[in-house]
This record gives structure tokens, C-alpha cells and sequence, in this order.
């Protein structure tokens, strides 16, 4: 029961971490950097509940927190493809850019600097019967996100797609040499980005059952540190964000015992995410083309 | 000679010309907004200025933020120099601030003031220079990233900060540390009477002293130039004798520590103890500060005063629009600025290219346009 309950505990940390994961491993394996992650899920986070607020439907807000996250994505993708602006400069400005947006919409649409009423979700999750075992499985939102990195796995390794994606990438010039429309795949891969780190930002503001400030607070980063310490390899990301939201789940039940700090416990993705772009244990080589933006 | 000066204006011209599309491009943008929120954005804009260089206080309060806003800008922009990113400049910029404060704890109350201050200082640039100098490390010894790990590095130098401030040196019901014995820095107010009630301090004096001081190293010594190699052509300089990993770990290593001497101007000018989450995203502000001032220390101060005068400017407006809107427009600054630098270049180098594939004008006509 203690380990079932571990486990759920686990997957609904981990299912924001998925779905912004697999925005960012799809987007740097394209080539295009992706510190926008953070932006994406605020930006997702805000548009779903919008329009479950309006709609009174949290399928409404599904949609509207993807379209929010394909708005974030052209954004990036235009600045980075089309006008070849530096894409960490970029990824930067779009986060800063989604915090203000969103406050800013937040006051004009609800009237307030903090949080928006409460919306609709999906049954009784979340809330007071956190942990409780049965009732987030009706959630269609997490079992998009424990399937979503499988899918991804498959699209990189086993579609035309995914192998241009990955051509893009690590030899652009080549990929154009043999008739791959680089900016194309690159357009798709970053939009692809933008709608499916917004899930992750639709699941958590469904799940709370409102928007609040700022309230990814940072899981975008740690999505971001999953893919490089899952070395861009979509399976790996997976497992490296399980990883993290069990290392979560297990600091709030050890909480009470006061074994180790909880500051600690957060630190754990960032660290482990240091030592593998040193190299230390194995090294974390990203896609070649990775930020290179020349023609 | 009018080539050099030809060169000279294009380099002006692309030196200046990204931020001008920029504030243009902000000043659309707000309009956009504040006509959005069913206000004028005449009234509105007059007002941003009126609340911020209208009056002493709003001014002093500029001066206030861009001190702290110039000492990440630089650190960013001295990173850049040397071609190295430094996403780093927040928890940078924290941890100087508790290097400041736990110097001012440390000292005994008697201290002279020039000692005290001095020795904090120091302790500012040190903690954010160790945390500068990971990255640093990292860098030169592993090849890792520096952009992951200087983002890795806020993460974690805030939870330690956190962990330290909360569990050991906070003052019971608050966030903060207590008040520094000895090394607090005057108020501006002191000296100004009408810049009555503003947080400006002397640090603005120390940072203005150490931006001259940063563009005399970069512009008139052998290490800045080896700097500025190493961030243009690595290989180059490279085979040309200049240490790369040496370069490398020192300018992060300063740039922390220019982020971390920022430390100074909240927690030893302002409040006199360091508080969690005081940074306030003013090291992330400092990226576009030194995009905008185009790495050089002088144009990052005045990008300093830009941004500040927004920061301070929202406030003013708030009882308009949401003071939120100013959040926004810093977005869009960076984000016009990051695609104008590139896009001014071609445009500039295209138009090069046509003039010299052209045969050359008769001497009297040349100089229209």
C-alpha cells in the first residue's frame, strides 16, 4: 500500500516534468536551445485556465494551454530560426516575458496579483486527497505523460521525422545538402516544444484547480536538467524525471523525520545535472548544431 | 581616412542602432497593452517619467536599482567578452550579498567605517566570485557548458543560502539574518535632501568607480585584450600563445564576483541584513542590461539606468495600468534586441557589399544619403 502510494505520489510529480522534458529534448535535438521551458509551462499553465474558466471545461483548457504554448513556441521559433537571434538570449526573454504576461493577464482578466478563481479539473484530484490512489487515474493528462516519452522515443528513432530531426541537429548542412528543409523541421520541432511543455503547465494549473503566480516555480529547469542528464535521449529523460519526482516524493514522506534537509533534496537534479556535463561519470555530449545558428 | 571613418560609423551604427529598434519596438508594444487596459498611453507614459526622473525620490530610486542592475549587467557582459555565458548572475548576486553580511556580523561594532565597508566588499566579491568560478572550472578543465552550469548553479546556491539563512542565522519569524554590526554604507539622502525616503546609497559611487575600472582592464590592459581574443577567435588566440582555460576560469570568476559586489547595495545600503530572495530576478535582468548596453561597461550603465527607470517606472504607473506591464515590456526589449543585433549586421553588411559591387560615384554626387 506505503509503496503504491509512493509510486502515485511519484508519477504526479513527475507528469509536469514529462511533458516539458519531451518539449526540450525534441527542441534541442533539432538543434535549438531550449531555456524556454519554464516560459512554455507558465505560459500553458495560464492559457488552461482561461479557458476552463470561460468554457467551465477543463478539456477547453487543455486546448487553450496548448495554443498559449504554440504562441510561446512561435515566438521562439521565429526569433531563433527566421532572425537567428542567440537562442539562450531568446529562451531568457521568453521566460521573462511569460512571467510578465501572465501577471499582466492575470489582473485584466481576474482582477487580482496572486491567483485566479478556482476552474475545473478533472474529478476530485488534487487538493485535500493528495495521495489518494484511485482518483488521479481518471486524469487523462497522466497517462499522456507517462506515455509521452515512449511516443517521443519512437518519433526520434523510427519515423522520417525524428530522423531529420536528429539530422538537423547534428549536421544541418549536410541534412540541406541532401534536401531536408532545415528551418522547416526546426519550426515543427520548437512549436512541437511550445504545446507540449504547456501541457505540463496544463496539468499543474488543472490540478490545482487554479492559476497562481509564478506557480511552475522552476520545474522547467529541472525538466531541462532531466534532458541533459538523459543525454537528449527521450527514454532516458523519462526515467531521469522519475528519478527527480522520486527523489521529491521521497523528501516530503521523510519530511517528518528530519533525516536530511529538504533545500538538500532540491538540489539533487541540479547537481547530478552539473556532474554529467562535466563528464565526471560518463560525459553528456549535447546534438552537435545544438545553438549554432549560422545559415 | 573616410574609410576609417566609414568603418568607424558602422560600427556606431550597429553598436546603437539594435536598442533604439528595441525601445521603439517596447514603446508599440506598451501602447498595444495599455490601450488594452482602456488607458491612454500618453498619460500613461508621462506619468512613467514624471514618477521616475520627474521627482527626487523616483530618481534616487533609479539610481538605486540601476546600481544593482549595473553590477549584473557588467558581470554578464565581462562573461560575454571573453564568449562565455553567464546565466549564472543571480545566485551570483545572492551569495555576495551574504558574503557581505556575514562579514558586517562577523566585524566588531567599533570598526571604522572605510575598514568595514572595505572588508565587506571584499567578502561581496569573493562569494560571488567562488560561485563564478565553478562554472569557471568546470569549463576549462571539463569542456562542460557553461550556460547549464551557471543555471544549475542559481538552483543550488539558493536552496544552500536557504538552508544556511533558515536553519541557522535567521531571525525567529522572518526570512532575514539580523542587522550587520559594523559596514553599512550611508544613505544618498543623507547628503541630498531630496532624495528623501529612497533606498540610494554611496555603493552607487564603488560600482561607477569599478565600471570605469572595468573598461580600463578590458580596452587598455594586456589581460583584457587577451580577453577579447579568447571571446572572438579561441582557436586564434589559442595558437597565438594565450592560455584559453586560464582565460576562461578568470573572466567567470570575475564576473561573479562583479555580480556578487552588487550584493552590497541592498544588504549593506538598503536593509542592513541579508534576506532571502532579495535579488528579485536582477541578476536574470542583467543578461538584458548587457545585451542592451552591448558588453561595453559604459553602454551597460546606461542600459542599467533604461531598466531600472522601467523597474522604478512601473510602480508610478500602477494606480493606471498594472505595474505588471513593465514585466512584459522587458521581454520584449531583450527579445527586439536579440533579433535586431544579428538582422542590423546583415543589413549593415549587405548594404557594404552594394556599395562596394558598385562602380564607384562621381566625387560630387557621393555624398548624398
Amino acid at each position: 500500500m506505503s509503496a503504491l502510494l509512493f509510486l502515485a505520489q511519484t508519477v504526479r510529480i513527475a507528469v509536469p516534468y514529462l511533458f516539458a522534458a519531451a518539449g526540450g529534448a525534441i527542441a534541442e535535438r533539432a538543434g535549438v536551445v531550449s531555456l524556454t521551458l519554464e516560459g512554455f509551462m507558465l505560459g500553458g499553465a495560464f492559457g488552461a485556465v482561461l479557458g476552463a474558466h470561460y468554457s467551465g471545461s477543463a478539456w477547453v483548457g487543455i486546448v487553450s494551454g496548448i495554443a498559449a504554448g504554440l504562441f510561446l513556441g512561435a515566438i521562439h521559433a521565429a526569433a531563433s530560426i527566421r532572425f537567428k537571434a542567440d537562442q539562450v538570449v531568446v529562451g531568457v526573454a521568453i521566460n521573462l516575458f511569460a512571467v510578465g504576461i501572465t501577471r499582466f493577464f492575470l489582473q485584466l482578466a481576474f482582477d487580482s496579483s496572486s491567483n485566479s478563481p478556482r476552474v475545473a479539473g478533472f474529478a476530485g484530484f488534487g487538493g485535500a486527497a493528495s495521495g489518494a490512489g484511485a482518483a488521479f487515474l481518471e486524469n487523462p493528462l497522466v497517462w499522456l505523460g507517462l506515455a509521452v516519452m515512449p511516443a517521443l522515443a519512437f518519433v526520434i528513432h523510427k519515423t522520417t521525422f525524428g530522423l531529420r530531426v536528429r539530422a538537423v541537429g547534428e549536421h544541418p548542412e549536410a541534412a540541406a545538402s541532401v534536401g531536408v528543409p532545415v528551418h522547416r523541421v526546426r519550426y515543427v520541432a520548437v512549436l512541437s516544444s511550445g504545446a507540449l511543455a504547456a501541457l505540463g503547465g496544463v496539468y499543474l494549473a488543472l490540478d490545482q484547480h487554479q492559476f497562481t503566480d509564478s506557480m511552475t516555480a522552476g520545474r522547467g529547469f529541472i525538466a531541462l536538467a532531466a534532458v541533459i542528464f538523459g543525454r537528449w535521449d527521450p527514454l532516458k529523460a523519462g526515467l531521469a524525471c522519475l528519478l527527480f519526482a522520486g527523489a521529491e516524493t521521497l523528501q516530503i514522506r521523510l519530511q517528518a523525520a528530519q533525516l536530511i534537509p529538504s533545500q538538500f533534496v532540491a538540489m539533487i537534479p541540479y547537481v547530478l545535472t552539473i556532474v554529467a556535463v562535466a563528464g565526471v561519470v560518463g560525459r553528456s555530449t549535447p546534438p552537435a548544431a545544438l545553438g549554432k545558428t549560422g545559415e | 581616412m573616410s574609410e576609417a571613418r566609414g568603418r568607424l560609423r558602422a560600427t556606431f551604427e550597429e553598436a546603437v542602432l539594435p536598442p533604439l529598434v528595441a525601445v521603439v519596438v517596447a514603446l508599440v508594444a506598451g501602447d498595444l497593452l495599455i490601450l488594452a487596459y482602456g488607458q491612454a498611453p500618453g498619460a500613461v507614459w508621462r506619468m512613467l517619467l514624471e514618477g521616475t526622473w520627474g521627482n527626487g525620490y523616483g530618481f534616487a530610486q533609479v539610481l538605486y536599482k540601476a546600481t544593482t542592475l549595473t553590477c549584473t549587467g557588467l558581470s554578464v557582459a565581462l562573461a560575454l567578452r571573453a564568449g562565455l555565458f553567464n546565466i549564472g548572475a543571480e545566485g551570483q548576486l545572492a551569495a555576495g550579498g551574504f558574503g557581505a553580511a556575514l562579514a558586517g556580523l562577523a566585524l566588531p561594532s567599533g570598526t571604522p567605517a572605510w575598514l568595514a565597508v572595505s572588508v565587506c566588499v571584499l567578502a561581496a566579491m569573493a562569494a560571488g566570485g567562488a560561485v563564478g568560478a565553478v562554472p569557471g572550472v568546470l569549463r576549462a578543465k571539463f569542456g562542460a557548458h557553461e550556460v547549464i552550469v551557471t543555471i544549475m548553479m542559481n538552483f543550488v546556491v539558493l536552496a544552500l543560502l536557504n538552508y544556511v539563512v533558515a536553519s541557522k542565522l535567521h531571525v525567529p519569524e522572518t526570512l532575514h539574518t539580523s542587522t550587520v554590526r559594523a559596514g553599512t554604507v550611508p544613505r544618498l539622502a543623507d547628503t541630498v535632501a531630496a532624495f528623501h525616503g529612497s533606498a540610494a546609497n554611496w555603493t552607487i559611487v564603488i560600482v561607477a568607480a569599478v565600471t570605469v575600472a572595468l573598461g580600463w582592464f578590458l580596452f587598455r590592459t594586456k589581460a583584457g585584450y587577451e580577453l577579447r581574443a579568447v571571446g572572438l577567435q579561441p582557436m586564434a588566440a589559442e595558437y597565438a600563445g594565450v592560455r584559453v582555460g586560464a582565460v576562461w576560469r578568470r573572466a567567470l570568476t570575475l564576473a561573479g564576483a562583479l555580480a556578487g559586489l552588487g550584493g552590497i547595495n541592498f544588504v549593506l545600503g538598503y536593509k542592513g541584513y541579508y534576506e532571502e530572495g532579495f535579488t528579485g530576478g536582477a541578476g536574470f535582468l542583467g543578461i538584458a542590461v548587457a545585451l542592451v548596453g552591448r558588453n561595453h561597461p559604459l553602454g551597460v550603465a546606461l542600459a542599467a539606468l533604461f531598466f531600472a527607470t522601467l523597474s522604478q517606472g512601473g510602480l508610478a504607473i500602477n494606480a493606471m495600468v498594472p505595474k505588471q506591464i513593465v514585466e512584459v515590456l522587458q521581454g520584449i526589449v531583450i527579445l527586439a534586441v536579440a533579433t535586431a543585433v544579428p538582422e542590423v549586421r546583415r543589413l549593415l553588411v549587405s548594404a557594404a557589399a552594394r556599395v562596394v559591387a558598385r562602380p564607384a560615384p562621381p566625387a560630387a554626387g557621393g555624398s548624398a544619403a
